[in-house]
């Protein structure tokens, strides 16, 4: 770290720590002496496990963000939510079908929701979970699955619902069941997995693995490029 | 954002992107690719691995007296954390046919196929389910599905790009499961980006012949990863999971075979014990190694630990004298310093520049040539860009690809890309980003063959802890891929195993006898391993915390 980089107060479990300004929440914790076992993962905004509450100086609001990609401002009070317990129905993937009685069947309280927008205002992500929510209650699978394809599971948006529903859990059925059913197959997988099925490309890939390294250093840079 | 100063060189940027610009549009190569003995050149003169102290020779294990990367030895000439004596292994805490460690893609793939073999799985993780490596990937996956693309030209790009070291048996399988691999996945649920005929959209990737990349936008790992995960919570009867468990040592049977493990419980402290027919370690990599210093894109949790439990049960390593550079980690600003910004700008039409706006390399050669360029411009050349925190980079230019395919292409192809650095008032669809190497991949491992077994019986591996595959260097979009093809391969191979497996009585004798040897090459005791947890706590708060002496970096 570079010297001289003016710090700031932060409280985490109500105790003050000085912390270089411009650290992230976790930076912060670990430059403070914590160690992070649990409520800590990919530490680059992908996995969300470092969902974490705070209130800034002066400001009543609770505020939500995950730990890897908040930055710390002064007087900040911190507390770590490790996970959100949060129900997961059993299913088997091959026997729902993609409309709205699955989500009737399996997540009956999405019906609930009231439309407040808690869950949207606090997504660290930035996606319109209400929008997605009332979009399964309207039975339009894929348009849920494209409006919360960047979720990342962090549980923020069950965490501070209303109505207690389970949006990130919800939202994983109604993607499965876009990318299983709902979206066009594939006419050039379809014909591939049966070409290697059939054999086509053996007694060439049993050549090669059987070539010495010159004979396939050749027919690498012999072989013709195309980008597009 | 970004300073006066740094503004300055991005003016210059500006101003020769609308040539740069017209290059791309034109078809033709816009930076003539390297000829082999030009990477040869720039990889000896440049990559991290050829540096004089990047590797040493490990005194003791079954790789006795091979060269492996430094940090890596420092791992393995260490001492258990455990006390063999106090773990009553009659009355293990948990009995399985099939253990799975780790769980991110391979971990989930082969725990999947080993339930639908028959065998009962214990998956077990040392963060949450899910928190892993395959979680961040963002570019792609590679299959050969395109009609003007095979199998066989996948083969040939792995190999290249691995130097020719990839075993071939492994890369066969790598490259002709592939396809079905994609199939399985999207029979699964994972939305895959397709064109509008419904044929999947693939991008190039750097050292490949043919856009072979599948993509589900730039969460490609995130969807892959998230929709098996689903899958293996629909499954509580076949497969029980215990979470913020990481396995700190194999248990064997008398008779020499892998039999179980022990596990040490990150919250309560306690540890608890495994018995098992099979293991499957699908551990991931050593990114938290931070090797030579770089930075990684790794998650917290790649601290090499399968790879030394595994080599302490008798295991053999394979290349680990090799760590893969992502060419392209954020420098700046100094919050996300490290983060990975994947590869797909360049399939997209990013192009690396100097602080003069210089193009001076291809944008799409294999990740360790194009790193080591990127590394050259900043040393010898002198011509990167330093940060204020005193960091180097280059700029890459990510402006251009809206300007090639239009407005919005970021934000429909790079919402993950586009929000990281929004997050910290850097517009990417505006303004360049600044880059460097940083650490991404452990390209060895532990030896397999095709069946994902490993010289000791009854220990499989799966994903980035298996050497071999990539050979010396991985390519874009096969990691994806090997998780899949190799950690289904490991779950059938294994169940099978479990099967006819007659486990003897379980011993930790192994584990003594390795401890001795680490004291016969004088090692201090205070080194312990598997690391489990990277140490970021500062010395000045260190200093302060001596109430018990430290085990390894956990205390």
């Amino acid at each position: 770290m570079p010297k001289n980089v003016p710090m700031v107060k932060v409280y985490i479990l109500g105790e003050g720590f000085d912390v270089p300004e411009g650290s992230t929440i976790i930076g912060a914790l670990e430059y403070a002496g914590f160690q992070l076992t649990v409520g800590v993962g990919c530490r680059e905004g992908f996995c969300g496990a470092c969902a974490t509450l705070y209130r800034e100086k002066g400001d009543y609001k609770l505020q939500a963000g995950l730990a890897c990609q908040t930055v710390v401002t002064d007087g900040m009070n911190i507390a770590q939510i490790p996970f959100v317990p949060a129900e997961k129905p059993i299913y088997d993937i091959n026997k729902v079908d993609p409309d709205i009685e699955a989500f009737k069947t399996l997540y009956p309280t999405l019906f609930r929701c009231v439309g407040c927008n808690t869950c949207t205002k606090i997504c660290p992500q930035d996606i319109e979970v209400m929008d997605y929510v009332q979009a399964l209650i309207r039975g339009d699978v894929a348009r849920a699955a494209d409006l919360s394809f960047d979720c990342i599971r962090c549980g923020l948006c069950a965490l501070r619902c209303p109505a207690e529903i389970v949006q990130y859990n919800a939202a994983i059925l109604a993607r499965r069941l876009t990318g299983k059913y709902l979206l066009p197959k594939s006419p050039d997988l379809e014909a591939r997995v049966k070409e290697i099925a059939e054999g086509l490309y053996n007694n060439e890939l049993e050549k090669l693995t059987t070539s010495n390294t010159e004979t396939i250093k050749k027919r690498y840079y012999d072989r013709e490029i195309k980008t597009g | 954002m970004y300073p006066e100063y740094m503004r300055k060189s991005i003016r210059k940027v500006e101003k020769t992107r609308p040539e740069r610009l017209k290059l791309a549009r034109s078809g033709k190569a816009i930076f003539p690719m390297m000829s082999a003995e030009e990477r040869q050149e720039v990889l000896d003169k440049f990559h991290p691995d050829y540096k004089k102290d990047a590797r040493k020779k490990v005194r003791i294990g079954p790789n006795k007296g091979d060269n492996i990367t430094t940090e890596v030895v420092d791992q393995l000439e260490a001492y258990s954390r455990i006390k063999p004596d106090y773990f009553d292994l009659k009355n293990p805490d948990y009995e399985t046919d099939v253990l799975v460690i780790g769980a991110g893609s391979a971990g989930f793939s082969a725990s999947l196929l080993a339930a639908e073999n028959g065998a009962d799985v214990l998956l077990v993780t040392k963060l949450r389910i899910g928190d892993s490596n395959s979680m961040m990937a963002q570019g792609g996956i590679q299959a050969s599905v395109r009609p003007d693309d095979n199998p066989v030209l996948h083969y040939l790009d792995v190999m290249g790009g691995g130097h020719f070291d990839n075993i071939p048996e492994l890369v066969k399988a790598l490259v002709a499961e592939a396809p079905d691999a994609i199939h399985w996945l999207q029979d699964l649920g994972v939305m895959f980006d397709r064109n509008e005929d419904g044929t999947m959209l693939t991008k190039p990737g750097g050292g490949t012949c043919r856009p072979r990349m599948h993509s589900a936008r730039d969460y490609t790992g995130a969807a892959i990863c998230r929709t098996i995960r689903d899958e293996v919570l629909n499954r509580p009867d076949k497969i029980k999971i215990l979470e913020h468990q990481p396995a700190v040592e194999l248990i064997k049977d008398e008779n020499g075979n892998v039999a179980g493990a022990v596990l040490y419980h990150l919250e309560n402290r306690n540890y608890y014990t495994v018995k098992a027919k099979a293991i499957i370690i699908a551990t991931g990599g050593f990114g938290r190694l931070h090797v030579k210093g770089f930075e990684t894109t790794n998650h917290y949790g790649a601290t090499a630990d399968g790879l030394v439990v595994a080599y302490r049960a008798g295991a053999k390593l394979l290349y680990m004298d090799s760590v893969q550079y992502h060419p392209t980690g954020a420098v700046y600003p100094p919050q996300i310093l490290g983060f990975l910004c994947t590869e797909k700008l360049r399939g997209l039409g990013a192009q690396p520049v100097n602080k003069n706006g210089e193009l001076f390399v291809h944008p799409l050669e294999p990740r360790d040539i194009e790193a080591s360029a990127f590394i050259r411009e900043c040393t010898e050349r002198d011509l990167g860009i330093q940060t204020p925190g005193g960091q180097v980079g280059i700029w890459l230019d990510s402006p251009l690809i809206e300007k090639l395919s239009g407005p919005g292409t970021i934000k429909k192809n790079l919402p993950a890309m586009l929000r990281q650095f929004e997050r910290f008032d850097v517009d990417i669809t505006q303004d360049p980003i600044l880059v460097y190497p940083t650490l991404h991949y452990q390209n060895g491992g532990i030896e397999i063959n095709d069946h994902c077994e490993t010289n000791v019986n009854g220990l499989f591996v799966a994903g980035e802890a298996a050497g071999g595959i990539h050979g010396r260097n991985r390519l874009m979009g096969n990691s994806q891929l090997d998780l899949i093809v190799f950690g289904r391969r490991a779950g059938i191979y294994a169940a099978e195993y479990a099967k006819k497996a007659k486990t003897g009585k379980l011993t930790l004798s192994h584990i003594t006898e390795y401890d001795q040897e680490v004291k016969k090459i004088g090692i201090d005791r205070k080194h312990i391993s598997p690391m489990v947890l990277p140490d970021y706590t500062p010395a000045s708060v260190k200093e302060r915390q001596y109430t018990t002496e430290y085990q390894g970096t956990l205390r």
